[in-house]
């Protein structure tokens, strides 16, 4: 906008020569976009079609036979494990939560922070391999739901406190200050005031559990087992079936029926994980707006 | 001092966190006990993982009861580990730079959002899928153009596999790190004469070096643990060497999940114990990289504070 820039001026060729890596550098890093992009596009497409190819109506009303039949006894076990986990967790998790947001500003509250970071780190195999040898084996539970369920429950609970955490730090301190100078007792500023005011952000840390528990395997196949049938209604000495373990072992049998089942059983799995990223990160961006 | 039942309360349950971290350990080294006096060094070293006869009568060794012939030794699945591991972060990090920088800069803020989503809805897609994907596109595609011998499953599938996964992490650490540079810093830059690239090369990225090598191992710590992908897709390869990008492999992990039904069939127990001395191991390395990765993460935030 100078006054003499009329003539453009002479360009050195050291300069074409730093515009140009310039343009190259920025050509490479968009490529490099399209690269981590491009096969999340790939994986949700391809088990997109290949499962929804595979949907019928048999498919939620009969249980696997072999490597064939339907999901139902594997859309139940997962739903069970889910529920069982959460009724364990959420508890934990956000009691958990309030603690190291409204007393733990101390070393203890650090400590355990850290230990809660420390659980989060752990491969989920670890945590699986425990509850086969602690539940499994020494207390003799055989593969079954609750063992499944604690072993979920561990997973998650670390998630849980810290999200609740951080949702009750978002609550200013003066509605705190505010409830006890009404003479309220801290379990009644805690739910009354605090919980309410973070509610958005709990309902997501339990919604993000939800969608880790649904799409786990690793520590369920040392835990929950397999079966070809229905729930029975016990908790201990009977095996669960789930929905990730139809995929990673129906995908290696060699006929299409059970390839289609293994689509099908991720396709599902992978609708309610995005379902609920998804829904949560639109949700967190609104209510931030308002 | 008073009693206050309700911060009790949720003091106990805030403890059960803790509480499930000292037990996982605990049992771990309890149940393995016996395969860690069994076993000694050897187990790191060797590279046979032998279950001995099963159906002979077990020998005693040393006080402790074993299937005869059997050896056990990680020494392939720590280096089937290394190897995956190593390889995925050399092709995740200039992916995930690359995408980062592209996001922070390129990009107009009304898509960014829409872009860094994506990005991080990778990181949420369940293992067993980006498995099935894997054995589904993956090995096909390895195994037509890739792979001398025609074999799809090994060493390249699981770190590609890997890669994926872990680049949301080392992209969105990036990515908000480089929304964080000070503006100052980059209108310097500008005021220079340095060109846009210029800027973000070597005005912001210095800013961010700690923070992206902090997101690198947290991310090398995912790709340590990751189970179910590498396992569907890896091979499966164990007594023997990796010694190219094509041969089967195992994780520790993986390896893990593998030896299910052979651990359940000893009936010494000795096999199932040796698991938990992998398991074990397996707790250890990841606990090493993810405390390093908090380490960096805590120091990034003193330099920034100093300044």
């Amino acid at each position: 906008m100078s006054a003499t820039a009329n003539s453009p001026p002479q360009r050195s060729t050291q300069e074409i020569r730093r515009v140009i890596t310039g343009n190259i550098g920025w050509v490479a890093c968009g490529i490099a976009l399209l690269l981590v992009i491009a096969p999340l596009i790939d994986i949700v497409g391809v088990v997109a079609y290949n499962g929804f190819s595979a949907f019928s109506l048999k498919l939620f009303t009969t249980s696997t036979k072999g490597a064939g039949g339907g999901l139902l006894n594997a859309i139940e076990g997962t739903i069970l494990i889910t529920i069982c986990a959460m009724v364990i967790a959420v508890p934990i998790g956000v009691g958990a939560g309030i603690h190291l947001s409204e007393y733990g500003k101390n070393k203890l509250g650090s400590t355990i922070r850290f230990l809660s970071d420390v659980l989060t780190g752990t491969p989920s195999i670890v945590l699986g391999y425990f509850s086969y040898i602690v539940f499994v084996i020494a207390l003799g539970w055989g593969f079954s739901l609750l063992a499944a369920a604690i072993t979920i429950a561990i997973l998650i609970v670390p998630y849980l406190a810290r999200i609740t955490e951080l949702a009750l730090q978002q609550v200013p301190n003066t509605m705190r200050e505010a409830g006890f100078a009404l003479g309220a007792s801290e379990p009644t500023v805690v739910f009354k005031i605090i919980l309410p005011g973070a509610a958005s952000g709990v309902v997501t840390g339990a919604l993000l559990a939800l969608a880790i528990s649904v799409g786990e395997t690793a520590p369920l196949i040392y835990t929950a087992g397999w079966t070809n049938f229905v729930w029975h209604g016990r908790f201990t000495h009977e095996p669960v079936s789930y929905l990730t373990y139809v995929i990673w072992t129906f995908i290696d049998q060699p006929d299409a029926q059970s390839h289609a089942l293994a689509f099908a059983a991720a396709l599902l799995v992978m609708l309610v994980v995005l379902a609920i990223n998804v829904g949560v990160r639109l949700l967190v961006r609104r209510t931030k707006l308002v | 001092m008073t009693i206050r039942p309700f911060r009790l309360s949720v003091l106990t349950l805030s403890l059960f966190i803790p509480a499930a971290l000292c037990a996982v350990v605990l049992f771990l080294v309890i149940y393995s006990g016996q395969a860690i006096l069994f076993n000694g060094l050897h187990f790191i070293t060797d590279i046979n993982w032998n279950l001995g006869d099963l159906y002979d009568d077990p020998v005693t060794v040393n006080g402790i009861s074993v299937p005869s012939g059997a050896n056990y030794g990680i020494w392939v699945f720590i280096a089937g580990t290394l190897a995956s591991s190593t390889i995925a972060i050399l092709i995740a990090v200039p992916l995930s730079v690359g995408a980062a920088i592209f996001l922070a800069e390129a990009v107009s803020p009304k898509i960014r959002p829409i872009l860094s989503l994506l990005v991080e809805l990778i990181a949420v897609i369940p293992s067993v899928v980006f498995g099935l994907w894997g054995i589904a596109v993956l090995v096909p595609f390895i195994s037509h153009y890739l792979s001398p011998t025609g074999n799809g499953y090994g060493l390249l599938a699981a770190s590609i596999v890997l890669a994926l996964m872990i680049t949301p992490i080392i992209a969105s650490t990036l990515l908000d790190a480089l929304m964080q540079v000070p503006r100052e810093n980059r209108e310097s830059a500008f005021a220079l004469g340095a060109t846009h690239f210029e800027v973000v090369a070597k005005a912001m990225m210095p800013m961010v070096r700690t923070t992206l090598v902090g997101g690198i191992v947290l991310a090398l710590g995912r790709a340590l643990g990751e189970t179910m992908a590498v396992l569907m897709v890896s091979g499966g390869g164990i007594n023997i060497l990796p010694d190219s990008l094509f041969s089967p492999i195992s994780t520790i992990a993986s390896f893990v999940v593998s030896q299910l039904d052979s651990a359940q069939a000893d009936p010494t127990n000795m096999s199932v114990r040796a698991l938990s001395e992998v398991a074990l191991v397996l707790f250890v390395i990841t606990l090493a990289v993810n405390a390093a990765a908090k380490l960096l993460a805590s120091g990034a935030l003193n330099v920034r504070n100093r300044k």
